[in-house]
């Protein structure tokens, strides 16, 4: 298989629909799937991939936490400790002022955070445009199928009548 | 296959394929300007000088300048700010309470509406910075240490949590923005011609495959976006409402403050987003997708907050009669009564009556009337913060020190000035990228078009670079 590695077979779908039906087939049938890549999201198409549920959610509550305990800590040891100050005839520590800084840092770290992990985890970023892609008209109005044929002990033939099978219009062949 | 419900209206007409979607909002932005967005460039550039001059010399020699006396301390400056950040809550409120309600509608105005909140709450943080008369010391708000020669910021005071409210607001808002920004960038990337703007997209698109694993989390994190924008988008308005309602001046200590600002800054924010829209929607061909639908639906939203709007006056101006405090009271009399009774009734009349004209339903789908209730909206809102600074501050409890405020050119030359920063980012935020937000559309296509092609994903009229490699096609060898 060492002269199929880095070789890929590209199948490019019309329907958003047909590519969701296409995908369990396939992978009934014995074909790894690399990735679909599509203009906008296709609701189910990353269970039906298989891809396991992100875990970016966590991430976004640590972030918050964070975010909670900084604001907290900045103002009790500013008003409270450092330079303790009664305003307004209120103790110098009083919580319930600090809610609303305390919510908008919370959020500002959760939504930063967040993000960066968003950015990172998909290996998103300014100097990242120079990624290869399987075909330009996946970010138009077609939906690509990529299968890494070093990753599969099937023959290119049968996965390509697989494909075509499935529904899909074209299947490429594509070298990086 | 999907069953298509009756029971909405459709959102898109003309029966288009995902490759009329692409097409249709990347032509603006890959041809060249046009006569009339020059033109209209050209003028916002000119206004934009004429109020950068004004505000040089506003920094230059001071607040003075400006129409302020010892009595009224806080008048077109704080009414600006008010007002722009109230245009800025539309925006937000789309794109994030919209998307948790599972509106479908949203999807052709996001963009735009975001792309409009951001450069509103820009203008709406210049006054901030216009009103410290020394701007280069504005990071004196910041929680800084003594060793700048101050003490720590005074975390109990509203003005402060101003500062942490806006600043999160708008850097949270750009993020969300510029997340679902990415995917059209990466179209416009792969679609370009030319190396500099297949340069210029490819880096801002960073990327961007479209992978279903990518999709999954870009869905996720802006369900989560949306969940954090909600309660931050009250929250600021609610914030900017507690500068006012923790003083003790009268007309300003009221605990109706934070709702009534927030429905006001809704039903501003949205007037704002129709003038925009109507006239977008028309320079750039886009009818098909703000359809009269998106207008009545924003009009519905405008008749609803301004209906709230109404009955907070109304029970302000009753619990200032019947909570019996008589320096509460006179503040409201005079507001109606007093010397600016003009701005009061101006309020009243744009904000309470004009919306109301809505409940019909011819009204409310007539693209004429929209746009003028639209410009009539939001000239009494800023006539509503205007009555509520200047009214309540003019006529203090010293009779001797009552005053009036009368603005300087410098005052009017500042606010032009923001009307210059706003559609000259507005214009070429237009130009430059897409209006519309075309990976939301394509995903609801299906499910809100009017009448759906043979053939959905139609035919892309720009033929693909990179799909050079023969076709693998063992049948036909």
């Amino acid at each position: 298989m060492a002269e199929l590695s880095g070789k890929y077979l590209v199948g490019v779908y019309d329907d958003d629909d047909t590519v969701l039906h296409a995908v369990p087939r396939l992978r009934k049938a014995g074909v790894k799937i690399k990735e679909v890549y599509s203009p906008f999201p296709i609701h189910g198409m990353d269970e039906a991939l298989g891809h396991p549920r992100t875990r970016i959610g966590i991430a976004a509550f640590m972030f918050g936490v964070t975010g909670c305990i900084c604001a907290l800590t900045l103002m009790i040891w500013t008003m409270g400790i450092d330079w303790p100050m009664i305003v307004g005839g209120k103790d110098p520590i009083s919580i319930p002022n600090y809610i609303p800084i305390t919510f908008e840092l919370t959020v500002l770290f959760t939504a930063f955070g967040m993000v960066t992990t968003f950015f990172i985890s998909n290996g998103l970023g300014p100097g990242s445009h120079f990624h290869p892609r399987f075909d330009l008209r996946s970010t138009d109005n077609k939906f690509v199928m990529a299968i890494d044929l070093g990753r599969n002990s099937m023959t290119v033939d049968e996965i390509s009548r697989a494909l075509k099978d499935s529904g899909a219009e074209e299947v490429n062949i594509k070298q990086f | 296959m999907h069953v298509t419900s009756p029971v909405r209206e459709p959102l898109i007409q003309g029966g288009k394929t995902y490759a009329d979607v692409t097409e249709d909002i990347c032509r603006h932005v890959e041809s060249a300007p046009t006569k009339e967005w020059k033109i209209a460039f050209g003028l916002s550039l000119v206004v934009l000088a004429y109020g950068t001059v004004c505000l040089a010399w506003t920094w230059w020699e001071g607040l003075g300048v400006w129409g302020l006396n010892k009595t009224v301390g806080w008048a077109w400056d704080i009414t600006n700010f008010v007002w722009w950040v109230g245009i800025g809550h539309a925006g937000t409120l789309i794109s994030a309470i919209l998307l948790l309600f599972r509106q479908k509608w949203r999807t052709s105005i996001n963009r735009a509406a975001e792309a409009m909140t951001i450069f509103a709450v820009i203008c709406a943080a210049s006054f901030i910075l216009m009103h410290m008369g020394r701007p280069w010391m504005a990071y004196w708000a910041l929680p800084l240490p003594n060793a700048f020669g101050s003490l720590w910021v005074n975390f109990n005071s509203p003005l402060v949590w101003d500062v942490f409210a806006i600043s999160t607001y708008f850097s949270v808002s750009l993020v969300f923005w510029y997340i679902g920004l990415i995917p059209d960038l990466a179209t416009i990337r792969d679609r370009a011609t030319s190396k500099v703007s297949r340069f210029m997209y490819g880096t801002f698109a960073m990327g961007w495959d479209g992978s279903a694993k990518t999709w999954a989390r870009y869905e996720y994190i802006s369900l989560i976006l949306a969940g954090l924008s909600t309660p931050l988008v009250l929250s600021v308005h609610t914030i900017v409402s507690m500068d006012f309602a923790t003083s003790v001046i009268p007309g300003w200590h009221t605990t109706i403050f934070p709702p009534y600002f927030v429905a006001g800054a809704i039903f501003s924010g949205f007037a704002m987003v129709q003038n925009l829209m109507l006239i977008t929607r028309v320079v750039y061909k886009l009818e098909d997708y703000i359809t009269l639908e998106h207008i009545e639906t924003m009009n519905k939203v405008i008749t609803l907050t301004g209906s709230v709007v109404g009955v907070a006056y109304i029970t302000e101006f009753f619990i200032a009669w019947y909570g019996g405090v008589e320096y509460e009271y006179y503040a409201f009399f005079n507001r109606m009564t007093g010397p600016y009774w003009w701005a009061y009734w101006a309020m009243m009349t744009c904000n309470v009556i004009s919306p109301q004209l809505f409940w019909s339903r011819k009204l409310r789908r007539s693209i004429t009337f929209t746009f003028f209730i639209s410009v009539v909206v939001n000239i009494g809102m800023w006539f509503e913060r205007f009555v509520i600074i200047v009214t309540s501050l003019h006529r203090d409890y010293l009779p001797s020190s009552w005053a009036m405020f009368s603005p300087t050119r410098y005052d009017i030359g500042d606010y032009i000035f923001s009307f210059g920063l706003f559609f000259t980012l507005f214009l070429l935020f237009s130009k430059y990228l897409p209006v519309v937000n075309m990976a939301e559309v394509k995903a609801v296509l299906r499910s809100t078009s009017a009448q759906l092609p043979a053939k959905i994903s139609g035919v892309a009229k720009v033929r693909q670079r990179g799909t050079a490699e023969p076709a693998y096609d063992k049948d036909k060898e």
